[in-house]
C-alpha cells in the first residue's frame, strides 16, 4: 500500500517538474543552435549570442528595465517594510482594515486593471506639480513599486511573525530608543527578507509587461516590451539567447543566496542554543 | 562565531548608520521639524502607518475612483479625453451630477463582452483545476520528502517563479509550434505524419497558464500541508483505516486553506490574463484581458476600457475578499 503511494508520489513530481523543467531546458539547447530555424537542429553555435550583444535597442531596452527594477525594489523595501510593521508590530490601529486591503489587493489584482487605473491617474494628474508631466521611467516607476511592495511586505511580514517579540521588547525595556531598537536588532534579524524582498521586486519590475506598457510614454521601450514586440513577429533564437542568459544569471542567484541563507540560518541556531546552555549552566548560581 | 569577518562587517555597518543617523539627529533642520512633528501629535509610529497609507491612497485607491469616473463619461470625440464631466455646477447654484451608464448598456449589449467574460472565467476555471491536480500531489509529496531533500525540492519549484514570465510562455511557442519539439518527437516516432496543430489554440493557452500558474498553487498548499501532524494520520492506519479514505477523511479537509488560498491565486490573476492568450491562444476564445488592452490600444476608446475594468473588478470582488480573508487571518493569527 505505502509503496504504490510512494511510487505515485514520485511520479507526479516527476512529471511535475518535467513540465515545469522541459520548456526552460529546450528554450537553453536552441540557444545554441547554428541554425535560423528556432526548432531544428543545426549544430553548435555562440552567434545569436553575438548577435543579441550588437544589437543596440535591445541592450538600451534592457539597461533602461534594469535601472527602472533597481529604483522599483529599493523604494518598494523601505514602503513595503513599513507596512509590514504596522501590519504586525502595531496591534490594532484605526483603519487597518482597509490599510491591510489595500496593501495586498496588488497582489492579485489583474494586471490590465492595476495598469489602466494607473494610466488614467498620470493622465489626469499630469498638470499637477509634483508629478511627472511625460511618461516614463519615472511613471513606471512608481507602478511597479506599487505593485512590488505588497510582495516586500508579505515577505518581510512572515519573517517578522516568526521573530521572538521579547528580543525588542527586552531592548526596549533597557532604555534603547525605537529607531535603535529597530536598527541594532530588528534590522539584522530581518535582513534575509529584506534581500529576498529586494531581489524578487527586482525580478518582478524586470519582468513586467503589461504594467509597463501601459504606463510608458511613446518613446519609451522596456526589455519586456521589446521581447513582446519581436516575439509577435515570430520565433528568433536571439530570445532564446537573452532567456539562457537571464535563467543563468538567476539562478546562480537565487542558488547562492538560498545557500548563504541556510548557513546564516544554522548558525544563529547554534549560537541561540550556546547562549541557552550558558544561561542554563549560570543558572544554579544565582 | 564561525565567521568573524562577517560579523565584524555587520557590526561596522550598524556603527557606521549609528554615526550617520547621530548626526542628522543633531542637525538643526531635523530638530526643528521633529519639535513640529512632536507639537502636531505625531510620532515615529504615525510616520510608519502614513507613509505607505499615503502611497497607496494616492496610487492604488485613487487611481479606482478615477476609472470608475470615467467609466460614467460620455466620449465627446472618439474615446479620447477630453470627456464630459460628472459633476457640474450648473449656473453657480447647485450641483449636477450626470452619470452616463452609456457604456455599461454597450457592453451589455453588445455579445463580444459577454462572450468575453464567460469565456474568460471558464478558461480561469478549467486552468485552476488542472493546477490543483498537478500542484496537489507535488506539494504533497514535497512536504512528506525527508527534510534535506524538501529544501532542494522547494527551490526547484520556486526557481522558474524567478525567470522571466514572459520568457517562459515563449517557450512554449518553440515546443508546440508545428515543427516544434513535440511535433517532431511524435513525427519520427511515426506516432502522427502530419504535425498536429497545438500553438494558437485553446490547448495551448491552457498548458501556459496551468504551466505560469503551477508555482502558485503548489507553495501555499506546501505551506498548509508541511504543518500537518503525521500522528493523525498514523492514528487512522492503526485503527484499520485504509490510506486513500485517510487521505480523503484526514489530510484532504484539514489542507482546505492552502487549496482555497492555492485556487485563489491562480483563478484571480487568470481571468484577467493577457499575454498567455496573446502569444499562445488562438483567435476563438477571446479573454477579457485582451479585450481591454485591444479597447484601449487598438480603439482608444478610455471610457469603455474603463467599463470593461470595473465589470472584470466587479467580477472577482468575491473571490478577492475571500482571498483577502484569508490573509487578515493568517497575518493577525500570527500576529498575536
Amino acid at each position: 500500500m505505502n509503496q504504490r503511494r510512494s511510487i505515485f508520489l514520485l511520479s507526479a513530481l516527476v512529471f511535475g517538474f518535467a513540465f515545469l523543467y522541459v520548456p526552460i531546458l529546450s528554450m537553453i539547447v536552441f540557444s545554441f543552435n547554428e541554425s535560423k530555424l528556432v526548432t531544428v537542429w543545426g549544430g553548435f553555435s555562440v552567434k545569436w549570442y553575438r548577435a543579441l550583444l550588437s544589437n543596440e535597442r535591445m541592450l538600451e531596452a534592457a539597461w533602461l528595465s534594469i535601472r527602472i527594477a533597481a529604483v522599483t525594489a529599493t523604494i518598494a523595501v523601505v514602503l513595503g517594510t513599513m507596512a509590514a510593521f504596522a501590519l504586525s508590530r502595531f496591534g490594532r490601529f484605526r483603519l487597518r482594515a482597509l490599510f491591510a486591503g489595500m496593501v495586498t489587493a496588488p497582489l492579485v489584482m489583474p494586471e490590465v486593471i492595476t495598469g489602466l487605473s494607473l494610466l488614467l491617474l498620470f493622465v489626469a494628474f499630469a498638470p499637477l506639480p509634483l508629478f511627472p508631466d511625460a511618461r516614463g521611467f519615472s511613471t513606471i516607476t512608481i507602478a511597479h513599486t506599487t505593485l512590488t511592495m505588497a510582495y516586500v511586505t508579505v515577505v518581510v511580514q512572515s519573517r517578522l511573525s516568526m521573530l521572538d517579540e521579547s528580543l525588542e521588547e527586552a531592548a526596549l525595556d533597557l532604555g534603547a530608543r525605537p529607531a535603535k531598537v529597530f536598527l541594532v536588532i530588528t534590522l539584522p534579524l530581518i535582513a534575509p527578507a529584506l534581500i529576498s524582498g529586494w531581489l524578487l521586486a527586482f525580478t518582478l519590475s524586470l519582468d513586467d509587461l503589461v504594467i509597463a506598457s501601459f504606463t510608458a510614454g511613446p518613446t519609451t521601450n522596456t526589455l519586456p516590451m521589446m521581447i513582446f514586440s519581436t516575439v509577435r513577429r515570430g520565433l528568433t533564437p536571439e530570445i532564446n539567447a537573452l532567456a539562457t542568459i537571464m535563467v543563468g544569471i538567476v539562478t546562480v542567484f537565487v542558488v547562492t543566496a538560498g545557500v548563504l541563507m541556510a548557513r546564516q540560518e544554522r548558525k544563529r541556531e547554534l549560537e541561540m542554543r550556546a547562549a541557552w546552555q550558558a544561561a542554563a549552566a549560570a543558572g544554579p548560581r544565582q | 562565531m564561525a565567521n568573524p569577518s562577517y560579523v565584524s562587517l555587520g557590526q561596522r555597518l550598524i556603527s557606521a548608520l549609528e554615526a550617520v543617523l547621530a548626526v542628522i539627529v543633531s542637525s538643526y533642520p531635523y530638530r526643528a521639524s521633529a519639535g513640529l512633528l512632536r507639537r502636531a501629535g505625531v510620532t515615529g509610529r504615525t510616520l510608519v502607518i502614513a507613509i505607505p497609507t499615503i502611497w497607496l491612497l494616492l496610487f492604488f485607491l485613487v487611481p479606482f475612483l478615477i476609472v470608475l469616473k470615467i467609466s460614467f463619461a460620455e466620449t465627446r470625440w472618439l474615446g479620447s479625453p477630453p470627456y464630459t464631466p460628472l459633476f457640474e455646477w450648473v449656473e453657480g447654484q447647485y450641483l449636477q451630477i450626470k452619470l452616463s451608464f452609456g457604456n455599461y448598456l454597450f457592453l451589455l449589449r453588445d455579445s463580444l463582452y459577454v462572450q468575453a467574460f464567460l469565456s474568460s472565467l471558464k478558461v480561469a476555471f478549467i486552468s485552476t483545476i488542472f493546477c490543483l491536480l498537478i500542484g496537489y500531489p507535488m506539494a504533497y509529496a514535497i512536504a512528506r520528502a525527508s527534510p534535506s531533500w524538501r529544501n532542494t525540492l522547494l527551490m526547484l519549484v520556486i526557481l522558474p517563479f524567478w525567470t522571466s514570465f514572459l520568457l517562459r510562455v515563449y517557450a512554449w511557442i518553440g515546443l508546440l509550434s508545428n515543427q516544434g519539439v513535440i511535433n517532431q518527437v511524435l513525427m519520427s516516432l511515426g506516432i502522427t505524419r502530419e504535425p498536429i496543430v497545438m500553438l494558437q489554440t485553446d490547448f495551448a493557452m491552457y498548458v501556459g497558464i496551468v504551466y505560469s500558474y503551477l508555482p502558485f498553487m503548489i507553495l501555499p498548499l506546501y505551506a498548509n500541508l508541511e504543518k500537518h501532524d503525521p500522528s493523525l494520520l498514523e492514528a487512522a492506519v492503526d485503527l484499520g483505516c485504509r490510506p486513500f479514505r485517510a487521505f480523503l477523511s484526514i489530510t484532504l479537509p484539514l489542507s482546505r486553506p492552502g487549496i482555497i488560498a492555492g485556487s485563489m491565486l491562480v483563478f484571480i490573476p487568470a481571468v484577467g490574463e493577457f499575454v498567455i492568450p496573446r502569444l499562445l491562444g488562438g483567435t476563438s476564445s477571446l479573454m477579457i484581458g485582451r479585450v481591454l488592452w485591444d479597447e484601449y490600444f487598438a480603439n482608444r476608446n478610455w471610457p469603455v476600457a474603463s467599463a470593461v475594468a470595473i465589470a472584470l473588478l466587479l467580477l472577482l470582488v468575491v473571490p478577492i475578499v475571500i482571498f483577502q480573508r484569508m490573509q487578515a487571518r493568517e497575518t493577525f493569527g500570527a500576529a498575536r
